[in-house]
């Protein structure tokens, strides 16, 4: 296995092309929860682990089953019941066994199935043709990315608030522009090419 | 509400990206040139009218518990449909639209309105909605992709406008799209603020499985 190319792909997920900033992939939580840094930081755990086992799940499911059956074209009808149930298979899991635990991640999970990112993530991988390494280092990079921007947000939006803002732009507009001053920063790293 | 409600509520009232602020990841991330954000518009109101239309068909035999599940089968079918359909006919919008194409099965907007609307209401005013909110969500993505296109490329739908002229590129950039929205959001503020004293757009925006279970999809927080 090949340590570079994993590398590569682990920063080029969180920095390069980061799932927010640059490739828009769920940006509807990342306005919704974005609001404090506790929930932000549970968020971002709770989409780190259903990225991960997300991207490594369908990356099985399409190998095994969908190429071996040659009905590659159902990928995007397999890949959200896939997730819907992943999803709520692991609430309910974390539920029973470790109600602590699902106080601090599982009250986020049932936002996550709708998610673009976790299904944007297994079409990326499938559309890459990454192996089964690749796809969940690209998940878990993926998901670090998305909790590094919704952390920088969750403190920006913090400092929001106390802060005097034209009428018009109060609420979701001013979130707007600064998620895209914070793209516009994470622009430089498009200059960071790995070998 | 009457017919001409229910078809006119999509387009102004309850404007699905400059209201209710759903679906903003595809309509981010595809409205870099009006070619692809026509294409995109055009395919979501498939997939809307479908599914509205089968849902509000079986509304009455999908039993109450798997519905969710149901509604996702059913967007997801057209989704295919859809996809299948612009690869065999246009390869290049397909290859441009990349992911986002097969991601409008995750759209807040079509689960938003199986479960808002098509699920509770007889077909022909499913129908109707399916009508106002895709030419509502229509008319917002060809709005957003045309300043972006003309500030970002000097072009509309290829052509160049202005010759000699060098554009800001960054607004076909990522940024150019948050920054795009963000000034359209508070230019629809500041004309309710002048109209009627108060701010329209609700705050943001997730459709969640927890809300959708509670037969109460607000679709935010």
């Amino acid at each position: 296995m090949d340590i570079g190319r994993l590398m590569s792909i682990i920063i080029g997920s969180i920095l390069i092309n980061n799932f927010i900033l640059t490739r828009f992939l769920g940006c509807c939580p990342f306005l919704g929860v974005s609001k404090d840094t506790d929930s932000s930081i549970g968020m971002g755990l709770a989409v780190i682990f259903v990225m991960t086992l997300a991207s490594s799940i369908c990356w099985v499911v399409e190998r095994y089953i969908l190429m071996s059956l040659g009905i590659e074209y159902l990928r995007t009808l397999v890949f959200i019941l896939v997730i819907a149930v992943l999803v709520q298979m692991v609430e309910a899991i974390i539920l029973k066994t470790s109600p602590g635990l699902y106080k601090s991640l599982g009250i986020y999970l049932p936002l996550i199935t709708t998610n673009c990112a976790v299904l944007g993530v297994a079409f990326l991988n499938s559309d890459k043709s990454y192996n089964f390494i690749e796809s969940t280092i690209h998940g878990f990079g993926g998901g670090v990315g998305f909790m590094l921007a919704l952390i920088l947000m969750s403190c920006i939006r913090e400092r929001i608030q106390f802060s005097k803002i034209p009428k018009p732009f109060a609420g979701t507009p001013i979130v707007f522009i600064t998620t895209g001053l914070m793209a516009m920063a994470f622009i430089g790293f498009a200059g960071l090419i790995i070998q | 509400m009457t017919k001409k409600e229910i078809l006119l509520q999509g387009i102004i009232k309850e404007n699905p990206i400059f209201k209710i602020v759903l679906g903003i990841c595809s309509t981010l991330a595809i409205t870099s040139s009006m070619e692809n954000g026509m294409m995109m518009g055009f395919a979501v109101m498939f997939v809307l009218l479908g599914s509205n239309l089968l849902i509000s068909v079986c509304r009455t035999f999908i039993p109450d518990k798997v519905r969710i599940p149901a509604f996702i089968v059913i967007i997801a079918t057209f989704v295919i449909v859809v996809e299948l359909i612009m690869h065999a006919y246009a390869e290049s919008i397909y290859k441009a639209l990349g992911i986002f194409l097969p991601l409008i099965v995750v759209n807040c907007i079509l689960l938003g309105r199986a479960e808002a609307f098509a699920s509770k209401n007889t077909v022909i005013d499913s129908i109707l909605d399916a009508i106002g909110m895709g030419i509502g969500y229509f008319l917002a993505i060809m709005s957003i992709s045309f300043i972006r296109e003309c500030l970002g490329s000097n072009q509309i739908f290829g052509y160049t406008i202005i010759k000699g002229f060098s554009p800001a590129s960054i607004f076909i950039l990522p940024p150019g799209g948050f920054l795009t929205i963000g000034f359209l959001l508070a230019f629809i503020n500041w004309l309710s603020l002048r109209k009627n004293n108060k701010i329209v757009i609700e705050t943001p925006a997730c459709c969640n499985l927890n809300d959708l279970q509670k037969k109460e999809c607000k679709c935010n927080e």
